[in-house]
């Protein structure tokens, strides 16, 4: 690795321990060498269009747009993927690529569940043993997701160090990982991480990107003028933009979650509230105190939930091409609620705090502009999260 | 001459293998870790690993993830960590290396630090997550103040690798003698010794060994063929079974290092 290799601008890297690094090496080479080939993508083709179900549709959602009362909003229908949200499109590559490079052994780390659901449905797929690592305070507000996860076949390991959340899970996959270096294959969940990995999970990723720039040419006879989607790790996000990155009059917003308010201690908006540090073998932006120890995150959304970044979300932050911003829960939670109440889609709480923005966004637009929303998940995983916000048991 | 290369100078010609326990700085309580590296020394270590406390130890395993947590929520922070050194280093020569993650060092700047480890009396640094090929950001400012940069060798590096990270690396080697994390038992002796001599012929430092080593009996062991011996994790759990981590950390250390004589 030469010292710019895997870096975005300045941030980015392999900052990890050195037993993971003739790992990361050999995953580098696999990623360069492999998934390029004409054989890895026909058969990652073939089981995203009809394992997954791709391409995924592009739909006008006419009352939130009349609701909104400004541009035309159209939903990037993530949510209708098997297992119900963007993270398949990543596992299924992986875990191709872990199949051809010999790996017999599946980990994880997930927050919300939908990348340990989305892991544990391609493992089962290809009938290869899977751990996922899920902090007990998530195994709690994502109770379903851990039983779908065990359903089929997974062993959910529950994860009780620091604050029980993502941050503490991907440790303990880390942890796992280095234990485990000759059979094991770890897969991501987002655009974090050492070196392939942010480069990697993007590269999945883009087809949600790939298919909207068609389906906008096809649908509206141009690109659209905005791209909405919540970050936090970032893999949804990054995946909708790359393809749009030249296309300078597509402006990009990606969405925060701002917890309790971005000016209070307990949120998760790292691009909009954080500084440069290290963190999962990445130099990107942290939520962290001022002498490195990083803070714990607050979201009604697991997914969200967490206090870096993808480093490639840095570079765009830090070069203007991309406008974070956050959303608190409580307009998540409205999002959440007129995108199931106007379009009858119950989203995901993660993509419930882009839907929010995206209605503002669309108000201060005229009628003949046109926003896209990518919808990464569906809700179904949340009702039970959404019923507590509402004082409600079910 | 570094403090560090005089010392495995020094115990290479009397025929001495250099005991290197690793406490976490902070545990139990910033206010004890002074007297708990006094104990240290007093006890018979040659050089002192002062683990920097850090939210997410990623290569550490339970005890030192706790030992790290009690440390922090006792309000250990990087100052109080240089704090303790300094007041050990007014009575006391032994080498100390400071030991952790690279982000509060780079939170600090890396000048910054370099400038307060010297001058807190420090000899080393060892950074788990801070490559090879980004140590230079590091060690260009360690360097001119003659500190050195411990290279942290694994079972998974390659001759290339060894030779990528000894290019970097003063003082010593670190070898981490299996793949997983601190207090995992340690691999087959007969491998962890070839590696070593592998790893001590490609870079030229003396090589100690460190994860798992637990017992005077495993010191003694390791001994035969490794220029230093690395005891944690099995050193906190003996302080944090004691009302009087000091003392224990005292006649622990003793116990090891009466099977180096």
């Amino acid at each position: 690795m030469t010292v710019t290799e895997g870096y975005f601008g300045p941030y980015g890297g392999r900052y990890v321990s050195e037993i993971l690094v003739p790992n990361l090496e050999e995953l580098t080479r696999a990623y360069k060498e492999i998934v390029p080939t004409p054989a890895f993508q026909a058969e990652m083709d073939a089981l995203l269009s009809d394992y997954v179900g791709r391409p995924s549709p592009l739909y006008r959602a006419d009352r939130l747009t009349a609701h909104a009362g400004g541009a035309t909003i159209w939903l990037k229908r993530e949510d209708l993927n098997h297992t119900g949200a963007h993270k398949i499109n990543n596992c299924i590559g992986q875990v191709l690529l872990a199949r051809r490079m010999g790996k017999t052994r599946i980990i994880a780390e997930t927050g919300a569940g939908q990348h340990g659901v989305a892991t544990a449905t391609v493992a089962a797929r290809f009938g290869m043993p899977c751990v996922v690592f899920m902090g007990t305070e998530d195994i709690e507000r994502q109770r379903l997701n851990v039983f779908r996860m065990r359903l089929l076949g997974t062993e959910v390991r529950p994860v009780e160090s620091g604050s029980q959340t993502l941050k503490d899970a991907m440790n303990e996959a880390m942890r796992d990982w280095v234990r485990h270096v000759d059979d094991t294959f770890y897969v991501i969940g987002s655009a974090a991480g050492p070196h392939p990995y942010p480069a990697m999970v993007r590269d999945f990723q883009r087809i949600i990107g790939v298919e909207t720039r068609e389906q906008c040419l096809a649908k509206i006879g141009r690109l659209p003028d905005a791209l909405v989607a919540c970050v936090g790790g970032g893999s949804n996000a990054i995946g909708i933009f790359h393809p749009f990155i030249d296309d300078k009059e597509v402006a990009m917003y990606g969405v925060e979650a701002a917890g309790h308010g971005i000016d209070s201690d307990q949120h998760a908006a790292t691009l909009v509230r954080g500084t440069v540090g290290v963190l999962h073998g990445a130099k990107t932006y942290l939520l962290q105190d001022e002498v490195g120890q990083i803070t714990e995150t607050h979201s009604i959304s697991a997914g969200l939930d967490y206090p870096g970044v993808g480093p490639e979300h840095a570079w765009l932050h830090a070069e203007g091409r991309v406008q974070y911003v956050g959303i608190d829960d409580k307009r998540a939670l409205e999002g959440f609620t007129l995108t199931s109440q106007l379009e009858g889609i119950i989203p995901a709480l993660e993509s419930s705090h882009a839907m929010a923005y995206a209605m503002d966004l669309a108000a201060g637009l005229s009628k003949d502009q046109h926003v896209v929303v990518n919808l990464s998940g569906r809700g179904d995983k949340d009702t039970h999260t959404v019923a507590q916000a509402q004082g409600l048991e079910l | 001459m570094s403090r560090i290369s005089q010392c495995f100078g020094a115990l290479h010609a009397a025929s001495r293998t250099a005991l290197i326990p690793y406490v976490t700085a902070g545990d139990p309580s910033p206010a004890k870790t002074t007297d708990i590296l006094a104990a240290l020394a007093e006890g018979g270590a040659d050089i002192i690993e002062l683990g920097m406390p850090f939210s997410d130890p990623m290569a550490d395993g339970p005890t030192i993830q706790l030992a790290m947590e009690r440390a922090l929520a006792a309000g250990a922070t990087l100052d109080t960590t240089l704090r303790a050194l300094s007041d050990f280093r007014a009575n006391h020569d032994t080498p100390v290396v400071l030991f952790g993650y690279v982000n509060p060092l780079f939170q600090r700047g890396f000048e910054a630090i370099s400038d307060d480890l010297a001058s807190a009396g420090g000899d080393a640094v060892l950074v788990v997550d801070l490559p090879p090929e980004a140590a230079h950001e590091l060690t260009d400012h360690l360097r001119p103040r003659e500190l050195d940069f411990i290279g942290l060798f694994t079972p998974t590096s390659n001759d290339a690798r060894v030779a990528t990270i000894a290019a970097s690396a003063t003082g010593f080697a670190y070898y981490v003698s299996t793949a997983g994390t601190t207090g995992d038992a340690i691999a087959a002796l007969d491998q962890v010794s070839e590696r070593v001599e592998r790893v001590r012929s490609i870079s030229q430092l003396p090589v100690a060994v460190g994860f798992g080593i637990r017992t005077p009996d495993d010191v003694a062991r390791v001994a035969t063929f490794a220029d230093g011996v690395v005891v944690g994790t099995a050193l906190i759990e003996a302080m944090k079974q004691s009302s009087d981590p000091a003392t224990a950390a005292h006649d622990f250390v003793a116990s090891l290092s009466s099977a180096l004589r």
